[in-house]
């Protein structure tokens, strides 16, 4: 073949690659590269929305991270929400996962009903519990003190709202469950039957054999899992407006984090300084802070082995 | 194998009697299991029956603490239906997930594909903006966004800021598809590419309806994302209540209703049912996709 035909080939492939990479190749420079140096640019600028941006240095970074009254107890939240929801998501969702697997008369219908919650839309979900959890009139209340135990005031109350957001999140623990289930099907039959001879208990297999080959799955769920509780929004949000009554509507305000900042989480500051209090500068910071955090994670998701990558043919 | 040169060492009746306990275990593990089971399944699916119960209760029932409703008020739907707003607030929502559905997924297939099957310079490099754009939030870049549909297009008070961006490819949709076209063997590319189809021949009439579990997977995540989401509309289409979703404009029942619970449930049972009612009918394609993305690859 002459070295011609060849380089007009090798172009005739690059315009194909680029033809059909185009949607994307548009869509990330418009909606995603040129919007983030913008959002950097806009960090270090003082600007309102009305008067033109001006040059404001470092003072939109020394404010959120030292006077802005949110920063820190969102992030004290959001490591409590990592430390907490997510371990506690990751083992409950194991435990439905392994709980399924052992499950031999109806499988399909109790998989359908633990699976349905995922599914719920977060606001609708949301509002579920904010209305089964309310102190006043509550069903979970009510049930808590005819057994006679005490009933907290959830929503309400500053120490109980990130638990009622938990027992909100492991509701919707389908997700994890069927991906928990795959990985333990796919765990070889050989080795339980091998270490079953070998007569081990219950627990021991589970240490010895479930644990070791379904690792990387766990691995991937708590990524995953603290990935999403940076982007955990609509859920505290929606919780805080319904339990404090504030009434949503064209040009209401609502401070975020009821009660008492303890539903706060990072994205909620964007739109707190962006759209409440018009300080897109500081916003950006927020922004740019929720960012880094990000990626540091998916990068580490990206890093593991034979991970979310599969190999190029 | 073991067990096999063993029995016949094994006295008669103690076989019997090892595999007479051994039953008697199974039937109680069978046991434990099942009601743990049944503890679960109460967990997960009582929350929906109380909703469902308090959304079919009187006015003056709402505000007590009875968990059954006397009488059964069917009404009450009747009476969110008649909510103004709430029908055009369905109308947003079908626009935004119909359309946006549709665009996503014709805008991704190309790009997902060129991901799977061809070979280009950067393209590891792509697939990794592509993660990388899947697991960032929203809010990194929404307010040069914000800025730019609002302050420029003068946009705001609308749901297009939200749809147009879906034709230009969606990360997750694109990363979900890709993977699913990795599965696809590339003898069938071969032999179509022998056959004199071109690439996008090939695309069309070879990929697509091998493609189909996938497509099916990602319009479905697509459609639940834009029927769930609280945040665009909020950050777009909050002005103006002619553009909420029924996402956004649930919150508001229960400011405009204050303490009614039976309708603001109602209103909650009618934004659920439309997701449970589609995952009733593409049950499969749902939990593929959720294991595609997970586990496989």
């Amino acid at each position: 073949m002459s070295a011609v035909t060849l380089a007009s080939k090798r172009r005739r492939s690059a315009l194909r690659t680029l033809a059909f990479m185009s949607p994307w190749l548009i869509g990330f420079a418009v909606f995603f590269a040129y919007p983030l140096i913008s959002t950097l640019y806009f960090s270090f600028m003082h600007y309102d929305g009305f008067r033109p941006p001006t040059w404001s240095g470092g003072k939109n970074w020394a404010y959120v991270f030292e006077h802005y009254p949110l920063f820190w107890p969102a992030l004290r939240n959001t490591l409590w929400l990592v430390v907490i929801m997510v371990s506690l998501r990751v083992v409950f969702g194991l435990g439905v996962g392994l709980l399924i697997t052992k499950i031999k008369t109806g499988t399909g219908v109790f998989r359908t009903l633990f699976y349905l919650p995922y599914l719920a839309p977060p606001v609708a979900a949301t509002m579920a519990f904010a209305f089964l959890l309310n102190p006043g009139t509550g069903p979970v209340n009510s049930l808590l003190e005819k057994a006679g135990l005490p009933a907290p005031g959830w929503f309400n109350d500053p120490a109980w709202s990130k638990p009622a957001l938990t027992l909100l999140a492991l509701w919707g623990v389908g997700d994890l469950m069927v991906i928990f289930m795959a990985a333990l099907l796919d765990v070889p039959t050989e080795q339980y039957e091998a270490a079953e001879l070998d007569g081990t208990s219950a627990w021991q297999r589970f240490r010895y054999v479930t644990l070791p080959n379904i690792s990387p799955i766990v691995m991937f769920a708590v990524v995953t899992g603290v990935i999403q509780t940076m982007q955990y929004y609509t859920q505290p949000l929606v919780a805080g407006k319904v339990a404090s009554g504030v009434i949503q509507g064209a040009g209401t305000q609502f401070e975020p984090g009821y009660p008492d900042k303890s539903t706060l989480t990072l994205p909620q500051l964007v739109y707190n300084l962006g759209f409440q209090r018009f300080d897109y500068g500081s916003a950006c910071v927020v922004a740019l802070v929720l960012f880094a955090l990000s990626m540091a994670f998916t990068t580490l998701l990206m890093r593991r082995r034979g991970g979310l990558i599969q190999a190029g043919d | 194998m073991t067990q096999v040169l063993e029995q016949p060492v094994k006295p008669a009746p103690l076989v019997t009697g090892a595999e007479r306990t051994a039953r008697r275990r199974a039937v109680l593990e069978w046991i434990a299991v099942h009601s743990l089971g049944v503890a679960a399944a109460l967990f997960f699916t009582l929350p929906f029956v109380f909703v469902f119960l308090t959304s079919l209760m009187s006015d003056s029932q709402a505000l007590s603490r009875d968990l059954v409703p006397h009488t059964w008020e069917w009404g009450n739907y009747r009476k969110v239906f008649d909510t103004p707003g709430f029908l055009t607030w369905w109308k947003n929502t079908l626009l935004y997930a119909g359309l946006g559905t549709v665009l996503t997924v014709v805008s991704s297939i190309p790009v997902a594909y060129a991901l799977a099957k061809f070979r280009f310079r950067g393209r590891n490099l792509s697939l990794m903006l592509v993660i990388s754009m899947m697991m960032l939030p929203p809010q990194v870049v929404v307010i040069p966004m914000y800025l730019f549909w609002a302050k420029q297009l003068d946009l705001s008070g609308t749901l297009w800021p939200l749809i147009v961006p879906m034709a230009f490819g969606d990360a997750f949709s694109i990363f979900l598809l890709r993977q699913f076209l990795m599965t696809i063997p590339n003898e069938y590319l071969d032999a179509a590419k022998v056959d004199g189809c071109g690439d996008l021949r090939t695309l069309l009439r070879v990929v697509l309806p091998m493609a189909k579990p996938g497509i099916a997977a990602v319009a479905l995540f697509q459609f639940f994302y834009a029927w769930n989401d609280y945040f665009g509309p909020q950050i777009y289409a909050s002005e103006n209540p002619g553009a909420w979703t029924l996402s956004y404009g649930l919150e508001s029942f229960k400011g405009a209703h204050h303490t009614d619970w039976n309708l603001t449930m109602a209103a909650t049972v009618l934004v659920m049912a439309p997701v449970i009612l589609v995952f009733f009918f593409a049950q499969k394609a749902f939990v593929e996709g959720v294991t595609l993305t997970g586990v496989k690859g």
